[in-house]
């Protein structure tokens, strides 16, 4: 049976993402997931996972939100941030495994224009924030096909980070 | 000509698992299109339903980006390496 992929990640870690979305309120804030994956993973589908694999964001790479022309409704981070994240990434011994921004005033549920831009794979954390304070916390990943985002387990991790 | 295509992590589960791969190939488009012919899953994450390269697909020759070279046209020598680099975007609406 298939079972829904689950990302852990600490509470201080999962805190610090929804203090960056209330700190840039009401522009939406962005930023990568660094961290480790079990590797089992077949693909993106989760009705494919014969089991969920395990998946742990140990830091946070913060980023600076490019789309200063709407950046109330827009995120947008480019091709050599992505390669200083992996950089990052690499020289801790981790793997860029996902990315993070915030929904202002919005629900946290991807929109057409998230999935229109999202790769398979990567674990997309939304934080929606609501007049300023941090609201719900969700978590997506692309399935194979490209036509919708399947949602992923957020397991709030007690211990500190490796 | 030899060149090496350097798959991102996030299309690796649609490549056999491979961090990259070599082809003969005398441009960027030549190399695409056989690096899509032996792993068709891959298509779909990177070109458009037109055949068009993804907005938020990035492709690099060595260090240069091809946007800013001849695109798809970009000739390549033997020992080139290609990167593929995402970008990424969302947002809400």
């Amino acid at each position: 049976m298939a079972v829904e992929p689950t990302l852990w990640i600490s509470g201080q870690l999962a805190e610090k993402i929804r203090a960056h979305g209330a700190e840039t309120y009401p522009h939406e804030c962005c930023g990568a997931l660094l961290g480790r994956d079990a590797g089992e993973v077949a693909g993106s589908d989760p009705t494919k996972y014969p089991v969920a694999p395990e998946r742990e964001i140990l830091a946070l790479y913060p980023l600076v939100n490019r789309r200063d022309d709407s950046p109330r409704n827009r995120f947008s981070v480019t091709s050599e941030d992505v390669m200083a994240a992996e950089k990052a990434a690499r020289e801790s011994g981790m793997d860029v495994v996902g990315w993070y921004h915030s929904h202002p005033d919005h629900p946290a549920r991807p929109s057409q224009f998230d999935r229109d831009h999202a790769w398979p794979w990567y674990s997309y954390i939304i934080v929606s924030v609501q007049n300023g304070a941090p609201q719900e916390m969700t978590s997506w990943r692309l399935n194979d096909d490209r036509q919708e985002f399947s949602p992923e387990g957020i397991e709030i991790r007690h211990r500190a980070a490796v | 000509m030899t060149v090496k295509v350097m798959i991102p992590t996030p299309l690796r589960p649609y490549a056999g698992k491979r961090a990259s791969a070599e082809f003969q190939a005398a441009t960027v488009g030549e190399a695409l299109g056989h690096l899509t012919k032996e792993f068709a899953e891959l298509r779909k994450h990177l070109f458009t339903e037109e055949g068009k390269l993804r907005s938020f697909v990035n492709v690099y020759v060595n260090d240069e980006d091809i946007r800013y070279l001849a695109k798809e046209n970009t000739p390549t020598k033997d020992g080139d390496t290609i990167s593929i680099v995402p970008s990424i975007a969302g947002g809400v609406s």
